[in-house]
C-alpha cells in the first residue's frame, strides 16, 4: 500500500485492527483502569469497537472521511465512559478535516490527526503532561511524518512515560499522588490506536 | 421513565447522570421542591441502557427530544463522562435538538434551581444562571 493512496477500505481495516488488537488488550487495559480508574476501559472500548467493526463491515463507506465520522458516531454512542466522547471526537474531527476525499496521502491523514488531537484537547480541557490519552496522541501525531512505524513507536513511549506522573485529568486525578506509578489506560489504548494503524499500514 | 414531557414554550430540563437512579430521584426531588404549579418538563437520563453505571447518549437524546418545547433544553450533568458525552454531542453530532445548551452548574442544587425557575416561564439564559447560581451557595 503505498502512503499516498489511504481509501476507505483502509480505514475499514484500521478500524477492524483496532477492534481486534482492543479484544486482545481488553483485560490488560481494565487491569491498567483497576489501579487508578473504575475498572472498566476494556470492556468499554471492546463493545465500542466492536460496534464500530459491525457498522462498518455492514454499510462499507464511500470515503475515509466517512469511515471515521462513522466510527466516531458510534463510539460516543456506545461506549458509556468517557472514553467514548474522547475517541468519539478524535475520530470524527479528523474524519471532518479529511472531508469528501476518496484517497488521502500521509500528510493529509496527519492534518487531520491533528485537528481530531486538539478537538480531544479542547474536549477533556487537558494537554500533554496530564497523564491523559494525548501523552500518547500528541507524540504519535507528531512522530507521523516519518511513517506509520514511527507513530507508533513513539505512541507506545509516549504511554509508557506517563508511568511517574500524577494525574490532572478525570477520576484519576482525585488519587493525587497515589496516581503516580500507574499507566495511564487511556494512554495504554491511544498506543494500540496507532499499533494497529502500523499494523495495517505494513 | 419518570419526568414530565414537553410544555410549548417552556424550558425543558435534562438530569445525566452516571446512575439511572440517582438521575430519577434528583428529577423527583427538583419536581417536588418546585412545588405543585411547576411546569416544566423534567428527563432523567441517568446510566446505561442496561441499567449499569455509565453514560448512554441514547438516553440523553431521547430525554432531551422528550421535553423540547422549543422554548431550549437546559441539560445538567453530574461527572467525567457524562459531561464529556453532552460537549461530544453538543459540538458535532445532530442528535441534540436545536437550543440544547450543556448548564454549568451543581448537577442537585442546579436542578433544582432550574427546574423552579424554568416552571416560571423564564428563557434557557434565565434557566442556566439561575442554576449556575447554585455554585455560589455556601453550605458553612
Amino acid at each position: 500500500m503505498p502512503e499516498t493512496a489511504l481509501d476507505a477500505a483502509f480505514f475499514v481495516r484500521w478500524m477492524t485492527e483496532v477492534a481486534a488488537v482492543v479484544d486482545r488488550e481488553a483485560r490488560h487495559l481494565t487491569d491498567l483502569d483497576s489501579a487508578i480508574g473504575d475498572a472498566d476501559h476494556g470492556s468499554n472500548l471492546q463493545r465500542g469497537f466492536t460496534a464500530v467493526r459491525t457498522l462498518l463491515e455492514k454499510e462499507p463507506p464511500a470515503t475515509p472521511g466517512a469511515a471515521l465520522m462513522a466510527a466516531g458516531r458510534t463510539l460516543i454512542s456506545t461506549v458509556g465512559g468517557a472514553s467514548g466522547p474522547l475517541y468519539g471526537t478524535l475520530l470524527r474531527r479528523t474524519g471532518k478535516t479529511l472531508g469528501d476525499a476518496e484517497r488521502v496521502d500521509l500528510e493529509q491523514l496527519r492534518d487531520g490527526l491533528r485537528a481530531g488531537v486538539d478537538a480531544v484537547g479542547q474536549l477533556g480541557g487537558s494537554a500533554p503532561g496530564d497523564k491523559t490519552m494525548l501523552d500518547a496522541l500528541d507524540p504519535a501525531v507528531t512522530a507521523l511524518a516519518d511513517g506509520f512505524a514511527s507513530a507508533a513507536e513513539a505512541a507506545g513511549q509516549g504511554a509508557r512515560a506517563t508511568v511517574p506522573l500524577q494525574a490532572r485529568k478525570g477520576r484519576a486525578s482525585y488519587l493525587g499522588e497515589r496516581s503516580i506509578g500507574h499507566e495511564d489506560p487511556g494512554a495504554a489504548s491511544s498506543a494500540l490506536l496507532f499499533a494497529a494503524l502500523a499494523e495495517v499500514a505494513r | 421513565m419518570t419526568g414530565r414531557a414537553a410544555v410549548a414554550g417552556t424550558v425543558g430540563i435534562v438530569l445525566v447522570s452516571h446512575s439511572g437512579p440517582v438521575a430519577e430521584s434528583v428529577a423527583a426531588l427538583a419536581t417536588g421542591l418546585a412545588g405543585a404549579g411547576a411546569g416544566a418538563p423534567v428527563a432523567p437520563a441517568g446510566g446505561t441502557p442496561d441499567g449499569g453505571l455509565g453514560t448512554s447518549a441514547e438516553l440523553i437524546a431521547e430525554a432531551a427530544r422528550s421535553v423540547d418545547g422549543g422554548a431550549g433544553v437546559a441539560l445538567l450533568v453530574d461527572l467525567g463522562s457524562a459531561v464529556l458525552t453532552v460537549k461530544a454531542m453538543l459540538a458535532e453530532g445532530d442528535e441534540l435538538p436545536e437550543g440544547a445548551r450543556l448548564v454549568d452548574a451543581p448537577f442537585l442544587e442546579g436542578a433544582v434551581a432550574a427546574v423552579v425557575t424554568a416552571s416560571t416561564g423564564a428563557d434557557l439564559v434565565a434557566v442556566s444562571a439561575a442554576a449556575g447560581e447554585a455554585y455560589g451557595y455556601r453550605k458553612e
